[in-house]
């Protein structure tokens, strides 16, 4: 039999406010445990919530980038059950009358036509603490690191409408991108700023009831993601071919193994008994404040891509990778008002910079070679200054010194040479040290002429013009007798 | 007359006047408290350093000429109150050893004006009880009897201004834990509107009902803490943010032409025959004094006290989830987290305070939720609306704070639901989430203080201020003082 797989996908965002979400502690990493803490966020008797504006301000802008509608008077809920890192024995979270409801985001797998994916709402909620087990201070005991409690989240929940791993990962990409484009998330999935469980289950295709699905948690990467996703559809076929159940269940994968296993069964499932929280008064956004944000969104991704292709003629590839991320994309654009040619400067970002950038794993933010000296640079090859192969030999100096590229071609002597008479002289040379290739080339071996292109440019250290060595070597070589 | 009999305002003109020093007046309630305590146990902890070393600061304070209301005043708190540095327990084993790192925003408000802390009061275990027998540090007694309770959950607060070990209060009401006890003890007690007063640093028991309220021997008193206490704190999101009236030069102007309701579902045949004669003396006098009378119903009463039980209960379910042994309170010895949590708890928390954690998580269950908490909820708003509706045609409302006066020790303490019902007159207000205060307005035939509500509209306390203090001045309840 053949199966459908059905996957729905909650992500958590890790937003990046300064503040916690109902308190005023920093939210900043790697500080003493528990020293960014205060009454609130510990739990402590007495103390009450008072809920961050911006929190409210980004989960709009999540919401409004999704599609979804703004609830203009939302709840937030307490969330019950006992841990360690959960101070108050309650999450705050919103569960009824969330911020966001009825979203979409459309995703395009390669070769395939745009699908459109339900998001069924975000809400927000403050993050636990963290247990920390077995450190030198505490011996064989486990301690309690609230730091990270009370830190402000989005969940966002998208509809079972996935049908296979790409595009869980299509989906979740997107989302990512949105996030980290609308600067309210860093993104960084390996740290949990970003991180993802999947509802999956299969049915047989054709078939009208969704099978019994599996909750897997802890994927925090695009690539666990796809391979927890496709194990775990593996795994529910194999169980239902073998003639078993699948049962409701919280499944943990571990990524060592690339496998899921089981965590707790729906049996042992808590009861998280949601109440509206009596300590917050609904949250009521007006009119006004919904269209003063749709105002202040900035070009979405998906938005800039289609103005890349209409108004810059970018192919939709290009357009895509010139996207990928909001600083990549703004250095495009400044690249290209400073020099004028897209595909020039996109080439230039998609090849040297990306390169340069991942070989000293850098990020775009941080470039070295800012859009106006790269557009520099190619205005030098355009106007026949240096050649496109001293142009990366510049390019790699630019990035070292942050010097200006006249500057480098002026001090290195990599101008261009054009002066038919010096790369004449050039060629006399290189041909009378090889009069054994002319021979060659002569009877008919034109592949040699490849080797004397070579040896001039070498000679040349690479200044002569290419296309005039070209020109001249071909007359030399066809049109007169040697010497 | 000793310094211990003065209200505020009385103690504030001799502080002013430099007739007597915060330090004499701090000195004499604790010498007071001594004598006392022992027949009475109004406190779980008395701080007389921290007191006299406040007095003398206030005395600094008013020699610079710097001598506001309360300044050198002393005063005590029930031990719900977070007081930094000072144990507050909130009468509960699980809180023993509990100092806090920071005050409730009521306590540091009286701290700022010069306010002299005395100690922390005895209360029923997390607010929940109306008699004091459920706190952990055994029962307060009445002061007029000590055969009998003082009222809850606020009875320590009640007792010690009932008797003189404290110039005034802050107890905290939910169902009426202010207001049952000020009854029983003979002293005036405001429940103020929901949203008046910060609940920041006031242990949660149920966060839609608690409301922070003073303990006072007179209605002038009782305006003088609420100007101080009251107002918006942008720690409370729930508190609101509207101007604090100047609630005691509102007190004047008595009550002629006041429209009083007058309830009917709150003058049942159950009612005590003496606290029946009092309401009755009560009316009398208001009509004498100008106030006219109207017929009123709030016709879903009956369904109160039910609404009342279920969504206390489903709250106090949670707020009490901190109470985990992690990070401060009581923790048992354990072998894995599981057992930790179960023998906290079990060992922590007493036994009505079980019963409302259960009746709570059950009301709140998946399958269950809609039945009671839902429906509870959606009752309240009936109640409410019977509160909106009969306002219309009403300024205020007269109706007994209980149906009996004080009962006796061990009386209902097995009969849960016989000690729910003492609070029948004074839990729909919580749940309408108006203002009402208790003044006293007679006596039984045995010798016991009755008090009389009057139920003001949402932030109306001005005006049942100004009734009561009406009252007041026309009657000598007051003016009587519990023999110890």
């Amino acid at each position: 039999m053949n199966y459908q797989p059905v996957i729905g996908l909650e992500v958590h965002v890790q937003l990046l406010t300064d503040t916690k979400i109902f308190c005023g502690c920093s939210t900043t990493f790697g500080s003493e445990p528990n020293s960014q803490t205060c009454p609130v966020c510990l739990g402590l008797p007495g103390a009450l919530p008072v809920l961050n504006g911006t929190v409210v301000e980004f989960a709009v802008k999540a919401g409004l980038s999704t599609n979804c509608t703004i609830t203009p008077r939302s709840i937030f809920a307490r969330k019950n059950y006992f841990y360690p890192d959960l101070p108050k024995g309650y999450q705050i979270s919103q569960f009824e009358d969330p911020i966001c409801q009825r979203g979409w985001l459309d995703i395009t797998l390669a070769g395939q036509e745009p699908k459109r994916i339900g998001i069924t709402r975000i809400h927000m909620e403050e993050d636990a603490g963290k247990l920390v087990h077995g450190d030198s201070d505490m011996g064989a005991g486990s301690g309690v690191d609230l730091n990270r409690a009370c830190t402000p989240l989005l969940e966002v929940v998208s509809e079972p409408d996935l049908r296979s791993s790409d595009e869980a990962v299509a989906y979740l990409k997107q989302l990512h991108q949105i996030v980290t484009w609308l600067g309210i998330c860093d993104g960084n999935m390996e740290e949990g700023s970003f991180r993802c469980d999947a509802n999956v289950s299969v049915m047989p295709v054709g078939s009208q009831t969704l099978g019994t699905r599996a909750e897997i948690k802890n994927v925090n990467s695009f690539k666990f993601v796809k391979q927890a996703i496709e194990y775990e559809i593996q795994r529910q076929i194999d169980l239902i071919e073998d003639g078993g159940t699948v049962v409701q269940e919280t499944r943990l994968f571990d990524p060592n193994s690339g496998k899921t296993r089981s965590m707790r069964s729906k049996e042992e499932a808590h009861d998280y008994r949601y109440f509206p929280d009596p300590d917050l008064v609904p949250l009521v956004i007006s009119e006004q404040w919904i269209e003063r944000s749709r105002s202040e969104l900035p070009e979405l991704p998906g938005q800039r891509q289609q103005r890349f292709m209409a108004d810059l003629g970018l192919p939709p590839y290009d357009a895509e990778v010139l996207t990928a991320s909001r600083a990549l994309s703004d250095y495009f654009e400044a690249g290209v008002a400073a020099h004028g040619n897209a595909k020039a400067v996109g080439n230039w970002v998609m090849g040297e910079i990306t390169r340069a950038l991942n070989d000293s794993g850098s990020s775009i933010e941080n470039c070295p070679v800012p859009p106006e000296r790269l557009a520099e640079l190619l205005k030098l090859i355009d106007n026949g200054t240096i050649s496109g192969k001293i142009a990366k030999t510049v390019f790699d100096e630019m990035w070292k010194s942050g010097k200006a590229p006249r500057t480098i071609v002026e001090e290195q002597g990599l101008v261009q040479v054009s002066d038919s008479g010096a790369i004449e002289g050039i060629i006399d040379e290189i041909l009378a040290a090889n009069a054994g290739q002319v021979e060659e080339y002569r009877s008919g071996k034109e592949r040699v002429f490849g080797f004397f292109v070579g040896q001039v440019m070498k000679a040349s250290k690479g200044k002569a013009n290419p296309a005039l060595v070209n020109e001249l070597l071909l007359g030399r070589l066809k049109g007169q007798d040697g010497g | 007359m000793n310094i211990f009999d003065l209200t505020i305002h009385e103690l504030h003109t001799a502080l002013k006047g430099k007739q007597v020093s915060s330090l004499e007046a701090t000195s004499a309630m604790l010498k007071r408290i001594e004598s006392v305590e022992p027949q009475v146990g109004s406190f779980i902890t008395v701080t007389p350093e921290q007191a006299l070393a406040a007095a003398r600061s206030a005395d600094q304070r008013i020699a610079r000429g710097n001598c506001a209301k309360l300044t050198g005043i002393p005063l005590a708190l029930k031990d719900i109150f977070l007081t930094e540095g000072v144990r507050t327990t909130c009468g509960s084993r699980i809180l023993n050893n509990f100092i806090p790192p920071y005050s409730a925003t009521s306590w540091e408000k009286l701290h700022d004006h010069g306010a002299v802390l005395l100690g922390k009061l005895n209360q029923d275990e997390f607010a929940m009880g109306s008699s004091n027998e459920s706190s952990a540090f055994g029962s307060t007694r009445n002061p007029w009897d000590t055969s009998r309770i003082p009222g809850g959950s606020s009875g320590g607060s009640a007792a010690a201004v009932a008797a003189r070990q404290a110039i005034a209060t802050l107890g905290t009401d939910t169902g009426g834990s202010v207001r049952q006890p000020a009854s029983h003890c003979g002293c005036v007690g405001m429940k103020p509107t929901y949203g008046r007063v910060s609940r920041y640093g006031v242990i949660a028991y149920a966060s839609s009902l608690d409301q922070v309220g003073p303990l006072t021997r007179d209605v002038a008193d009782c305006a003088l803490m609420l100007e101080a206490v009251a107002g918006y704190d942008p720690k409370d999101s729930t508190s609101v943010d509207t101007p604090v009236p100047d609630y005691s030069t509102a007190l004047g102007g008595g009550v002629k032409g006041l429209r009083i309701g007058l309830p009917k579902e709150y003058f049942i045949d159950g009612l005590d025959p003496d606290v029946q004669k009092a309401m009755a003396a009560a009316i009398d006098t208001f009509r004498r004094l100008g106030a006219e009378f109207v017929d009123i119903s709030l016709p879903h009463t009956d369904y109160a006290v039910a609404t009342y039980y279920l969504i206390a209960t489903a709250e106090a379910s949670s707020n009490l989830a901190r109470y985990d042994g992690v990070r401060f309170g009581h923790r048992a010895q354990a072998g894995n987290l599981l057992d930790m949590y179960t023998k906290s708890r079990s060992e922590g928390f007493g036994s009505e305070v079980k019963r409302r954690i259960m009746l709570g998580t059950y009301a709140l269950s998946s399958g269950y939720y809609d039945a009671y908490y839902v429906k509870a909820q959606k009752v309240r708003t009936l109640i409410m609306n019977d509160f909106i509706r009969a306002f219309n045609d009403v300024d205020v409302m007269l109706t007994p704070v209980a149906p009996t006066p004080a009962f006796k020790i061990g009386e209902k303490i097995n009969d849960p639901l016989q000690m729910y019902l003492s609070d029948i007159f004074t839990i729909p207000v919580n749940l309408a989430g108006t203002c009402a205060m208790s003044l006293p307005a007679g006596f039984s035939a045995e010798g016991l203080p009755i008090g009389l509500q009057l139920i003001g509209k949402p932030f109306g306390e001005e005006a049942i201020l100004r009734a009561g203090y009406a009252f007041e001045q026309a009657t000598e309840w007051h003016t009587r003082t519990a023999a110890l």
